[in-house]
């Protein structure tokens, strides 16, 4: 066990390795940051310094290498836009995506059951098409799109809801949270739904196959038969094997909504790490871009290191040829 | 699921808490695209940032509504020779920390503006030595005699020399540095507004300066400003009443804004000239048809290209009138003879026999660089300049791309383009910075001369009268001499003026506010109504 554990992080040690280099060079295809940096009266003499200084003129090789020696002691360097240290600005923006991804799944997670067992149960109803029809929205509408439709119905029609930013946060340690304050709860329900909707249509059409292929399976019949009430055929018995795939599948998805709450939170102004990196591309802020990359890189690791050995420890076949490999 | 009920009745109680927003007294809420990037005033010339700055610190000198120098931090001041200027600095006024403003100040903030690392270099004179003379005077000395040696202050702020000299930001913050700067992220000025929050990249939040030595028109008590950089949303959240003032307001949203009923698109001609220059130094024109030489040396074929250009037509359908047509690098309201400048008009047909005469009857191929996030409606402006030359048989072949590559690829010292799209604001607010920077020769590689001027035009004469015009001190003589100049380039066909764009603020109609050609949002102008 420990020997698969520690080979899989060796794995994932080179997983990150090869991101740190195929990022750096992309980047140089990014455009040319001292431009971004410095106002229209610097001359060619002191642009170039800057850009000597940064170390931009040394080759991909060294500058990724010298990045990689740097990361290795923790330092991920100075935002050029912001003269800030990247961690520093990572950190402070991180809980804004956390809270922003954890709304997103629960929300996928509780709309996206309940539509699920409502249109598996009563499969003919009216109801349960509409819900397949916006399931069908869900998947196929950009990002984009449905935050944008979701402000002008919400924020300007009706005037309910913030079109942007987080509200007011309430300060705990390092954590920023928007839970406590009214403003900062208000602030999270379009974006969430927003970042949610296409993993709710994934979890809603996943639970509805799963519940209609458990309810033709035996135990169901054999339960109806014994007399039990249908509540607790369905709830008991039904639902709670239909659940073990979804986990899974939310698990695993978890990953890509804290990667990809890069659009949602661009059309949200939501200050979480993907709009400091959407920011940062358009600037050209080489620091941030590779240590989002990184960080987003760590995280598909974490995920997949952590599925890995929970596969590992449910399924002994497994550990069985990772002992011969 | 208790769970859910727990998150529906969060989400109930939020929705009936929100439904009236809590107003405090006078609160002004403003969107920009971009962020204040520092809050270090030499770090950055970037207009909106240096509009921003302009609440919280104060210049020698400073512009009124009409963009004319008016008293800031000096009371007054003259001339008593024509290489010494005389500072009568305001007395009893002091730094947001409490400490009182003083020449020794003045002097620091002379000294730090022009350190390495400052944007700012050019705002005061370089040869310019400060004198402390007492307490509240201070004089500028210089080499030789210059107009416009303090047509740059307004945006020369002054820092409290005690504050930078305990908070270790003596230096303005490099850009390469390895720690970030405590001025970057703090302020202390003698403005009216003092900043009590700033999240870079989130928010901002001003407050009034109680100490502040003089009257303030604006009646703001909190001005909070975040970053918003989707255009729809920007917009939805001014429709919606979150914000009073966003900037920009996208061409296609202005009419629905104006019909909202609840803000307006508030418009005015912007300093930037938006320009198109060509390649004129390669003896070969880079990836053109036209191998062996530069068709744009030949005047006669700068001339078509300027002819063959439908600037009317930009400015009404591309920029939806949102655009001045301009004969000039430079905008009518800083240069008092611009009205004796007219745009020749468009003529296909001549531009055509104008070609034809260089030995191109049939055209030629010619790659433009142009810029798709810079200006408004760049790239939709480069198209319309592609199929405008296609009728006269050039063929543009367009590769626009974001600033940031564009810039890389354009600027010094690559200068790598042959036809290309530009907008300049000239940062003195003066003519000689265009026949300088724009369109002096880049001859020599150790002068500044010439610095953007991408296609290399280069007329010795007129680099003579730019040198004139400089240390010209009599202004009627002065605005004689840029003529002669403008003249020049007019006759060269060196550039192609195309507009200068107009500004577009969304203003909603809770608020009075005054809008400056440069650009500035200047919070002491800033009023809630009652």
């Amino acid at each position: 066990m420990l020997a698969f554990i520690l080979r899989r992080l060796l794995q994932s040690v080179v997983v990150l390795a090869v991101v740190g280099v195929i990022a750096f060079s992309m980047f140089r295809f990014a455009g040319d940051p001292v431009n971004q940096i410095v106002g229209v009266d610097t001359p060619v003499s002191e642009r170039a310094e800057i850009r000597r200084n940064l170390g931009l003129d040394d080759s991909v090789a060294v500058q990724a290498a010298r990045y990689a020696a740097n990361v290795l002691r923790g330092d991920f360097g100075i935002s050029y836009q912001f003269r800030q240290p990247v961690s520093h600005l990572l950190a402070e923006r991180m809980p804004a995506t956390l809270e922003l991804a954890l709304c997103a799944t629960i929300f996928a997670l509780v709309v996206g059951i309940l539509m699920g067992v409502y249109c598996a149960l009563h499969r003919e109803t009216a109801l349960a098409k509409l819900f397949l029809a916006i399931s069908l929205a869900g998947v196929s509408l950009p990002t984009f799109l449905i935050g944008i439709l979701l402000i002008f119905l919400f924020s300007v029609t009706l005037g309910w809801l913030p079109s942007f930013g987080r509200g007011d946060t309430v300060r705990l340690g390092w954590w920023t949270t928007g839970f406590l304050t009214v403003s900062g709860l208000r602030a999270l329900i379009l974006p969430s739904i927003t970042l949610g909707l296409f993993q709710m249509t994934l979890i809603m059409r996943l639970v509805r196959a799963e519940m209609l292929e458990v309810l033709r399976a035996d135990y169901i019949r054999f339960a109806r038969a014994r007399g039990l009430t249908t509540r607790s055929i369905h709830v008991g018995h039904a639902l709670k094997n239909t659940l073990v795939p979804v986990i899974t599948i939310a698990g695993l998805q978890l990953g890509s909504v804290i990667a990809f709450s890069i659009i949602t939170e661009t059309v949200f102004q939501w200050p979480g790490m993907g709009l400091l990196f959407v920011q940062a591309v358009q600037n050209v802020d080489i620091p941030i871009m590779a240590a989002y990359l990184l960080l987003v890189a760590a995280i598909f690791v974490a995920i997949n290191l952590a599925v890995d050995v929970l596969y590992t420890i449910v399924d002994p076949r497994l550990r069985l040829a990772g002992r011969t490999a | 699921m208790s769970r859910i009920r727990t998150f529906a009745a969060a989400a109930g109680l939020a929705l009936a808490f929100g439904m009236a927003p809590a107003q405090a007294a006078n609160v002004f809420r403003f969107a920009f695209q971009g962020d204040i990037k520092s809050l270090d005033p030499y770090s950055l010339k970037e207009s909106f940032t240096i509009g921003m700055h302009a609440a919280v610190y104060e210049a020698l000198i400073t512009r009124d509504k009409d963009l004319n120098l008016a008293p800031g931090l000096a009371e007054s001041w003259e001339t008593p020779e024509p290489t010494r200027w005389r500072f009568h600095l305001r007395k009893n006024v002091s730094f947001h920390d409490g400490s009182p403003f003083t020449a020794d100040d003045v002097l620091f903030s002379a000294d730090r503006v022009r350190a390495a690392g400052s944007s700012f270099t050019t705002n005061i004179p370089s040869d310019a030595k400060f004198v402390k003379v007492d307490d509240h005077t201070v004089d500028m000395v210089l080499s030789k005699p210059n107009p416009i040696a303090v047509y740059q202050f307004s945006t020369w702020y002054i820092m409290s020399k005690a504050w930078a000299e305990k908070n270790n930001a003596v230096a303005p913050s490099p850009v390469s540095a390895a720690s970030p700067s405590y001025a970057t992220l703090h302020e202390n000025g003698t403005g009216p507004f003092v900043i009590t929050e700033h999240q870079p990249g989130v928010r901002t939040i001003f407050k009034k300066f109680p100490g502040y030595w003089g009257k303030v028109e604006s009646n703001l008590d909190e001005a909070v400003f975040t970053t918003i950089s989707n255009d729809a949303t920007r917009v939805a959240a001014l429709l919606g009443g979150e914000v009073d003032w966003i900037d920009p307001v996208p061409l296609q949203d202005q009419q629905r804004v104006n019909a909202s009923g609840n803000a307006t698109v508030m418009t005015g001609p912007e300093l930037r000239t938006i320009f198109l220059g060509m390649d004129q130094v390669r003896d070969e024109l880079k990836d053109s048809s036209v191998k062996g030489k530069n068709p744009f040396k030949d005047v006669r074929v700068r001339e078509a290209m300027y002819l063959a250009i439908d600037e009317d037509t930009i400015a009404k359908r591309v920029m939806r009138g949102q655009a001045t047509p301009t004969a000039l690098m430079i905008a009518p309201s800083l240069y008092a003879r611009s009205a004796e400048f007219k745009r020749p008009t468009t003529d296909a047909k001549r531009a055509k026999a104008l070609l034809a005469e260089a030995g191109y009857p049939d055209g030629f191929t010619v790659p433009m660089d142009c810029p798709n996030d810079r200006y408004v409606n760049d790239e939709a402006i480069c198209q319309a300049v592609v199929s405008m030359l296609a009728r006269v048989g050039v063929k543009v072949n367009l590769n626009a791309q974001p600033k940031a590559k564009y810039f890389a690829k354009v600027l010094a010292p690559n200068y790598d383009t042959a036809f290309y799209l530009l907008g300049w604001t000239p940062s003195s607010q003066d003519s000689h910075n265009i026949l300088y920077e724009m369109v002096g020769c880049r001859t020599d590689p150790k002068s500044s001369r010439g610095g953007w001027n991408l296609g290399g035009y280069c007329n010795t004469k007129l680099d003579a009268i730019a040198d004139q015009v400089e240390g010209e001190t009599d202004q009627a003589k002065r605005d004689a001499e840029i003529k002669e100049g403008f003249e020049i380039l007019q006759k060269d066909w060196a550039v192609i003026p195309l507009h200068q764009q107009a500004l577009a603020w969304g203003v909603s109609k809770t608020v009075t506010l005054t809008q400056r050609p440069d650009n500035l949002l200047l919070l002491y102008w800033v009023s809630k109504k009652p």
